[in-house]
Order: C-alpha cells, then structure tokens, then sequence
C-alpha cells in the first residue's frame, strides 16, 4: 500500500498543526495547574472575612461637649428650644453637609406607644437639617421587627417622606464588618455600614424607655440599630456591649426625646399606662451625659446603669452631666 | 502481546487495585489495613473532580495535581483513560460483555452504533460545570461592577462582540465563542439591573455523576457494607449507611443498563468521559482508517465499546480506546496512529449553540433556586452536623465530592450520607449521626479529615483538633453542643439516677456536670407506725421489699428538730432500715412524718466545654430521642452560630 507524496506532505503539515495545539493545551494546563496548586488546602475554620471597614467619628471637637434640657410638652417646640439654646441647629449642620439620623425604629408599633422615636420630632429635625442647608437628609435603622413594618406603623416613613428625606432599609448588602479598636465584643461583625458612605454629620433621635437587660434604653442603646448578624447574642455582656457601641459611634450631637418615658414594660412597652409624661427634650454632643440624665427620667441614677461607667471610663464621655452646665429652658 | 490483551490486563488491574484500595480503607490491627495506601489516587486522577473544584474554589489541591497526568495523557492519547484506567468502565465492559454473551455479529454492530442521544452526556458535563461556576461568575460580576466606568466599557463590549459574533459565525470555535458572550452578555445585563445579588453561588454537584466519586461511594457504602456482612474482616460490626439503598439502586442500575448497551452509562451519561472526549480533541494519536479500501464488512464494530463507528466516519470524541476494531479489522486497516482517517473524522460533539446555552443558563441558575429554601442562612437544619474539619458550609459544598471516603474510614461509622437534611445540594455529603454507629466522634481521632481528597474537611492535627499547644488559645474544634431534654432525662423526668452521659463526656474537665438534687419519690410521703434506732415501720407503706435499698435512697424527717437525711439499706413491704452509723437520734414517734427521697446527679451542659462529639448521645439509655442530643449550635466553623461571645 502506497500513499501519493503529497498527502504526506499535508498529513505532516497537520501533523505538525496537531502537535502545536495539543502542545500549547499541554503547556497551558500544566501552566494552570501550576499556578492554582495549593499544597496545603484552607486553613482556619471560621467563615472567612474581608476588609474590615471603620465608622469616622462624626462629633465637632471645636464645639465641644454641650447640652441642654428643655420642659415642655410639645416636641417641636421643645427640639427648637433646645437646639436654639446651643447656638442653632447651624452649629452643627453646615451648608452642604450630609446628614444621617439614626432613629429608633425597633418596633412595629404605633407612634403613641413611643417605643420608637417620635415621627413629629424625626421631622422637625429633619426639616432644621435641611434648612441649615444640608444637602441631604437620610433616615436609617436596622429594627428589631420587620423593617417595613416598622417603619410603616411606627409613623418614620410617613415622616421621612414629609420631609424629603432619604429612607434607607436595611438591605443585606449594606452590612459590613467592623472591629472597635480597644473593644472586646464588636470583633470583625457585621455592621450597617452602606448608610454611612458620604456622610458628614450624624445625629441620633432616640426615646427613653425602660430596658429589663441593661435597665435602660436611650442614646447610647440607640446604637444597637447599627449592629447586624446575630446580635442578641450580646445580651450576655449587655454594658459592655453598649459601651463597645458608644465607643464606635461618635455621633454630632444626640436628641433623647423624654417627653414621654416609657416607665414599665420596656423596650417594646404596648400600652398607655407603660409611659408617663416627663416633658423634657435632650440634646447634647456627649451621648453619655445625656442618657445619665435621661436615667433620671427613669427614676434611676447613672450609677444604676453600669453601662454608664463603663462609657465614661473609656472616655467617650462623661456621666456628669452636670459638669456641662446644661442650658436649661421652658418650652411654652 | 496483542494490544486488546494489555488493556484487559491494564484494566483488570486498575479494577482490582481500586477495590483493594475501598478494602484497605478501613480502620484496623491488619497490616494491609488503612497504613498509608494512597486510597484517593484514582479520585485524584480525575480531571473532572481537579476542574470543578478549580471552578469552585480557584485553587487545586494537593493530590489532585494528578490530574494534570490524566488531561496531559489524554491531550495526546484521547480517552485512554475510559478505555484503560476506569474502573467503573471496566465494571460496564464487563457486564456489556456478558449482555452480548452468544448474540449475533450484526446485532452486536446495531447496538454498537453512534446514538444521537451520546450528547446528553455532554449536557451533564456543561450543567454540572455551570452550577460549579456560579461563585467565579458572580466574582467576577461583582468584580467588574466596583469599578464604574468598567461596567459601562464592560456592558458595550460584551453587546458589540456578541452581535458581531452571532453575526459572524460559522465555524464551531466561533459558535462556541459567541455562546459564551451570550452568556456573559445575558449575565451582565442582568447584574446590571438587578445587581449581582447574594444567591448566585456555586456548589460541586459533579460527584453526583462523576464515574470515580460514584463508584467509589457506591463500593464505599453498599458493595463492601454487604460483603462484608458475613466474614466481618474489615469492620468488628455491620456498617450501616442511612440511605444507602438509593445510592446501591443508582450503582445497579448503572450496571445493568449495560445489558442493553455495552457502556451504557460510558457513552450516554459519564461527564467525565464528555470532558476526556472535549479534551482530546487535538490528540496526536487515534484510531484511524489507513486508507479507503475498507470493504464496510463491521466487523470493526461489532465490540466498539465507545460506539464510535471507527468503519465510517470515526467519532475520536466517542472513542474509548479499546481496540477492538484494531483486532477485529480482517485486513488490517485499523491502526492507532497519527495520521487522518481515510474516511473522514469527528473530533468533537456537534452542540448546538442554543443547546449549550440552555444548558449553561440552567446550571448556572440551579444553585439560586436551591438558595431559595433559604437553608444556607438563617433557616439553617442545625441537625447537620459536620465531621470535624468540615469547612463553612458555603466553603464545604464547594468541595465535597459526595465520595464518601469519610464514612467508609470513619471507626465509628457515624459519618453518614445526608439525603435532603443539607438541602438538595447536600445530597450525599457527610453528616454525623450518633445513633447509627458504634460510639460518638472519637475525641482523638481525625481519619476523616486526612483521608478527604478535597479537603472539604481539612486535614487536622490532633493538637488542633484538641485545641493543645499551638491551638491551646483557639481551644477545641467544636462541631455542635449537646442540649438536654430535661422531659425525657431520666434523672430530670422519672425520678431514676443515670449520668451515663456525665461519664462518657471524654473531654477533661467535662463538658457535662452534675447538680444534686433529692426528690421525694411517688407516695414517699409516710407516717411511722412504729421505730427504733435504726428501723422505722411506716402504715399503708406497699413498698417492694429491697427497692430502696440501692443506695440511692434517702429517709428525710420532716418534723422539726430531726432534719438529717439518712441512707436506706434495706426495706420490707413496710419496714425501712437506715445506715447503721446514722441511727436516729431518738427513735421517731408513731404519726411522725416522713419522706423516702431518692438521691439524683441532675445532669447538665457547660457549653464552653462540650465539642458536640455526641458520645453522650450515643451511649444515652434513652434509644430512640434521645434525652441529651448533639446540635450543630457553637460549631466551630460558623462563626454566627456560635452561642457565647
């Protein structure tokens, strides 16, 4: 059996063409199998964890620790009052600048039970934000019951919307983990971090309430709406946790709404009788001194709120807050 | 030696080293037992198992560089390694050659023919890979969608190369290039507007149909569990795999089927036999037909084990390699060589474009649709428990093969085939189960995690595995919590003392503690008849004569000024006898009160301690539910399970 010459020649040339591709297939496998080779396989066994991210502190060194304590009965005359006491809400909020407010939008409960910030006074703060000059207003919590509902029933999104201000719901996307320097507990977890991207100024807006595991909930509790993951397992080391919250939040200044206080039955409350009317509206830059006068709202003292101490001696503020001369005033 | 004999021989003696290594694998004083045999060579050797945890996980671990021998071989060979090498082909060979016992010449040809129908396993192939690379596309999506300008550049690329190659198409290259723009186009668009959201993720299924990863799980848990049921050579006890019945009807009827067509499952199923095929596309060596004298007797195919129809146009992408038609070929014609065959050849499987979309698509988004159980989160089944080592459940099903080389190496049998516990996409992954097996996890014992060939579970040390020397400060690897049901507790619910968990808690110090507690038994409440200083007959007592006397009995006055609880030692029907050393102060009056309390070791769970081994499990006397049960709660490699802070 022969073969004409030229079919070798063509049968060599594809040959030759052959052996290129599978060379080059060879060659590329082995070069990939090289570069992907891991000898060892994973180590650790935890879930794995990228670039943790930080909150800036957002307070005004040069203003200082301030505050002031107005009575009245009326939420927005009181805020007014009380911002009005310390130089205008333009102390704080300049022209351009992009506000976000924390609420507290734990529950889904109706506004008149004030197991969440007041939806009138969300505004009002909103609204003096905006004309300050703030270029954007955007309104934020992770709730402890269904975001949507909370915000729905609580009356804040109705209020959000009122104003023109941003809504933002707590999307699975937003949370980012963090680790508070010096802290113990808040250690690479997840945080609601997106609604923080661009912000210059932060101003928390909480209620006071009665709180059974760490005795009360007011500003520095606030910040719990901040945590993601699985977060209730902090209750175990409820002060110090709050404390670790303190210390990564710095805020520009806090509102604690005690125009009504929720006395029993805290945080969630539910009925009329759980709330007495204490007609005082809060607002300083030192989140501490705040809620150490917010405890006696309460009918307590900062010394019954471990969590107090435990913030003060990390020097995010100061349990006495009498030490800030606090302007005092009488709304109306 | 004829070349048909060298693969038989080849082929029986990959078949028999591989059984010898699902044997060895067992945990024993043997000397051929478990000391070293390389057991995962031949799921090593598997280009399929080495690509889809590339896919997955971007790397290639360890041993599973064999691979790059088996891919380069066939490169230049084609499927040496179906025709050779597989072990589950020489299963099927053997049983086609039995199903074509005494045929005829011309219905061994007609069933040995190229069916239309070889393509699906080509499909497997491409859903199974797409499913795998659900995590590298959505990277990758993700990737490019950080950098603004790039999704824009990105976006208007991607369209214009696929009109252009939709367009353009004509060769398969091409075709299959402007498939896989298509693919990213319809990718990227959709990340575009929706975003790429958390559920495009990945998992390996390819061990579900992978031959090696089968047959290894099928001789694994049902061939060898069966045989070994009489002799008992391999294991002191029955091995007993939950399920395993469906994986033994899967192997069987994967055999069988060769009773229809020889390599049934070679030619119409076997991913891994579609990616050697798509593999030796440029292979320099093939059958070929010298020249085109052929008289098309068949004879060629009446044993064509690939179906490759070598007489007409030679299909290489089917060819398997068995040389039969080398034999068979009265004139000679049929060589194995470099050149063209005389009558043409088909190097790769003709897909069509929309076929392999479909497919691809549909892979890709079987994993989202198994996300929406929402089982991988918060809903999680906190009754899998995984073998120590097992990575982040995400991590984990990224890697495991479904071989079940850790169920058949576990000493205890615990490991054991999940069904839908995981979720479908757990399907035969391991999960521990304390009841089926001989003890719990064994404390010092990490054979599991050496013996996994992807390291779904990573090799341990026992110091890290225990939590000693250099893993002294990140403490034990945990895997669960033990939880008491204090309704089904004997000590807790019946009044009866037991702490058998207490005392199998293998972890120093114990992870299980007692609290004493003396509970008045059911009618202890008696009055004395009469007494001494050691006896006291109480009225209407029925007791059984001998039931306090256990020692587990107390006697405890309830009238003032005689509080002592005093031991039993004895009873009649109505006369109890206390410790001689404790008589009574001054013998108790008739009408005095009293209560036969026995003494309990309520037990219970310092979770800082307890690693989940579900020893305490196993040995509870409680056989069905038992009353402390083992939960995947503070397992160590899921940081948002974890109970304490």
């Amino acid at each position: 059996m022969t073969y004409p010459e030229d079919n070798h020649t063509i049968n060599r040339r594809q040959f030759l063409k052959r052996s290129l591709k599978a060379g080059i297939a060879v060659a590329g496998t082995s070069l990939l199998g090289y570069g992907l080779y891991d000898p060892t396989g994973p180590v650790g066994t935890e879930d794995g964890h990228a670039g943790l991210v930080r909150l800036p502190s957002f307070s005004l060194p040069d203003i200082g620790q301030r505050m002031s304590i107005v009575n009245g009965v009326d939420r927005v005359a009181s805020i007014n009052l009380a911002l009005k006491a310390l130089g205008g809400i333009e102390t704080f909020i300049k022209r351009g600048d992009r506000v976000l407010i924390k609420v507290n939008a734990a529950f889904a409960s109706p506004p008149f039970l004030c197991a969440t910030t007041n939806p009138e006074l969300l505004a009002e703060v909103g609204r003096l934000c905006f004309k300050a000059g703030a270029s954007s207003v955007t309104v934020t919590d992770n709730p402890i019951n269904n975001p949507e509902s909370c915000f729905t029933l609580s009356g804040l999104g109705e209020s959000v919307r009122s104003i023109g201000a941003g809504l933002l719901l707590p999307r699975d996307t937003f949370f980012k983990p963090t680790t508070v320097p010096g802290g113990t507990l808040i250690k690479n977890w997840p945080l609601l971090y997106t609604p923080f991207e661009g912000v210059t100024k932060v101003i928390g807006i909480a209620p006071v309430k009665d709180h059974h595991r760490s005795g009360a909930s007011m500003s520095m509790k606030n910040w719990y709406g901040l945590i993601g993951g699985r977060r209730n397992i902090f209750h175990q080391n409820i002060n110090d946790f709050i404390k670790e919250l303190a210390m990564m939040m710095k805020p520009t200044l806090v509102v604690l709404d005690g125009t009504m206080t929720m006395m029993t039955n805290g945080p969630t409350g539910g009925s009329l009788s759980d709330l007495k009317a204490t007609n005082t509206m809060i607002v300083s830059t030192d989140q501490v001194a705040a809620d150490a006068f917010g405890a006696e709202l309460l009918g307590k003292s900062a010394l019954d709120l471990p969590y107090i101490q435990k913030a003060e001696a990390a020097r995010v503020g100061t349990s006495d807050y009498k030490s800030l001369q606090p302007i005092r005033a009488q709304a109306g | 030696m004829r070349i048909v004999t060298a693969r038989r021989i080849s082929q029986a003696f990959f078949l028999l080293l591989f059984l010898w290594f699902c044997a060895v694998s067992s945990f024993g004083q043997e000397w051929w037992q478990l000391r070293g045999w390389p057991v995962n060579w031949f799921l090593q050797l598997d280009p399929l198992v080495a690509l889809g945890t590339i896919l997955t996980t971007g790397s290639l671990y360890s041993g599973l560089v064999w691979a790059l021998v088996t891919i380069v071989l066939t490169i230049l060979l084609g499927r040496f390694f179906c025709g050779w090498v597989c072990p589950f082909g020489a299963m099927h060979q053997l049983t086609g050659f039995l199903g074509k016992w005494g045929k005829s010449a011309s219905y061994k040809v007609g069933i040995n023919q190229y069916h239309h129908w070889h393509f699906i396993k080509y499909d497997i192939l491409l859903f199974l890979l797409a499913a795998a690379a659900g995590t590298l596309l959505a990277e990758s999506i993700r990737f490019a969608f950080t950098y603004s300008p790039f999704r824009w550049i990105l976006l208007a690329g991607t369209v214009s190369m696929v009109v252009f190659a939709v367009a353009r198409s004509s060769s398969d290259g091409k075709r299959a290039a402007s498939v896989g723009l298509v693919l990213v186009a319809v990718w990227t668009v959709l990340a575009f507007f929706f975003g790429a959201g958390q559920m495009l993720v990945a998992s390996l299924q390819t061990g579900l149909l992978d031959p090696i990863p089968l047959v290894t799980r099928s001789v694994n848990l049902t061939l060898l569990s069966l045989a070994d049921a009489y002799p008992q050579r391999l294991f002191a006890s029955q091995r007993h795999y939950e399920g395993a019945w469906v994986i033994g009807v899967m192997f069987f009827a994967a055999i069988l089927l060769n009773l229809r067509r020889p390599r049934f499952y070679c030619r119409f199923v076997c991913p891994l036999g579609a990616l050697l095929g798509l593999l030796g596309r440029f292979s320099l060596w093939k059958i070929t037909k010298k020249a085109d004298h052929c008289r098309h007797c068949k004879l060629c195919e009446v044993n064509c084990e690939g179906g490759c129809e070598p007489a007409a146009t030679i299909r290489t992408h089917e060819c398997v390699l068995c040389m039969n038609c080398l034999q068979e070929c009265r004139h000679g014609l049929i060589t194995f060589g470099t050149l063209q065959s005389s009558s043409g050849e088909i190097a790769s499987p003709e897909l069509s474009r929309r076929e392999v979309m479909t497919t691809l698509l549909s892979g890709v988004a079987l994993l989202p649709m198994l996300g929406l159980s929402g089982n991988s989160g918060q809903n999680y089944n906190s009754s899998v428990i995984r073998p120590p080592g097992a990575l982040p459940e995400a991590k984990f099903l990224h890697r495991c093969l479904k071989c079940g080389q850790c169920m058949r190496i576990c000493p205890t049998n615990i490991i054991q085939p999940s069904g839908m516990e995981a979720g479908a996409e757990g399907l035969w992954t391991p999960i521990l189960n304390f009841r089926i097996g001989t003890s719990g996890c064994q404390l010092n014992c990490v054979a599991c995690s050496f013996i996994c060939p992807t390291a779904a579970i990573r090799p341990l040390s026992l110091d890290e595995k225990r939590g000693r020397n250099g893993f002294a400060a990140r403490g034990p690897i945990r895997i669960g919590t033990a939880f008491i049901n204090t309704g089904r507790c004997l000590p807790w619910a019946m009044d009866k003392p037991c702490i058998v968990c207490q005392e199998n808690c293998p972890v120093s110090p114990k992870a299980i503690f007692v609290r004493e507690f003396f509970s008045t038994i059911r009618g202890g409440l008696l009055e004395i008849k009469k007494a001494d200083g050691l006896n006291a007959e109480f009225r209407n007592a029925g007791l059984t004569p001998d039931q306090l006397a256990t020692g587990d009995y107390y006697l405890q006055s309830i009238e003032p000024g005689e509080m002592d609880r005093r031991l039993i030692v004895g009873n009649t029907v109505s006369l109890v006898t206390v410790r001689e050393d404790q008589p009574f102060l001054k013998p108790p009056k008739p009408g005095a009160k009293f209560e036969i309390q026995v003494r309990l070791q309520r037990p219970q769970v310092d979770v800082r301690c307890c690693i989940g081994c579900g020893i305490c499990e196993h040995e509870c006397p409680v056989s069905g539910l038992r009353a402390i049960r083992v939960t995947a709660e503070n397992e160590t490699r899921s940081r948002s399970r974890s109970l304490l802070l």
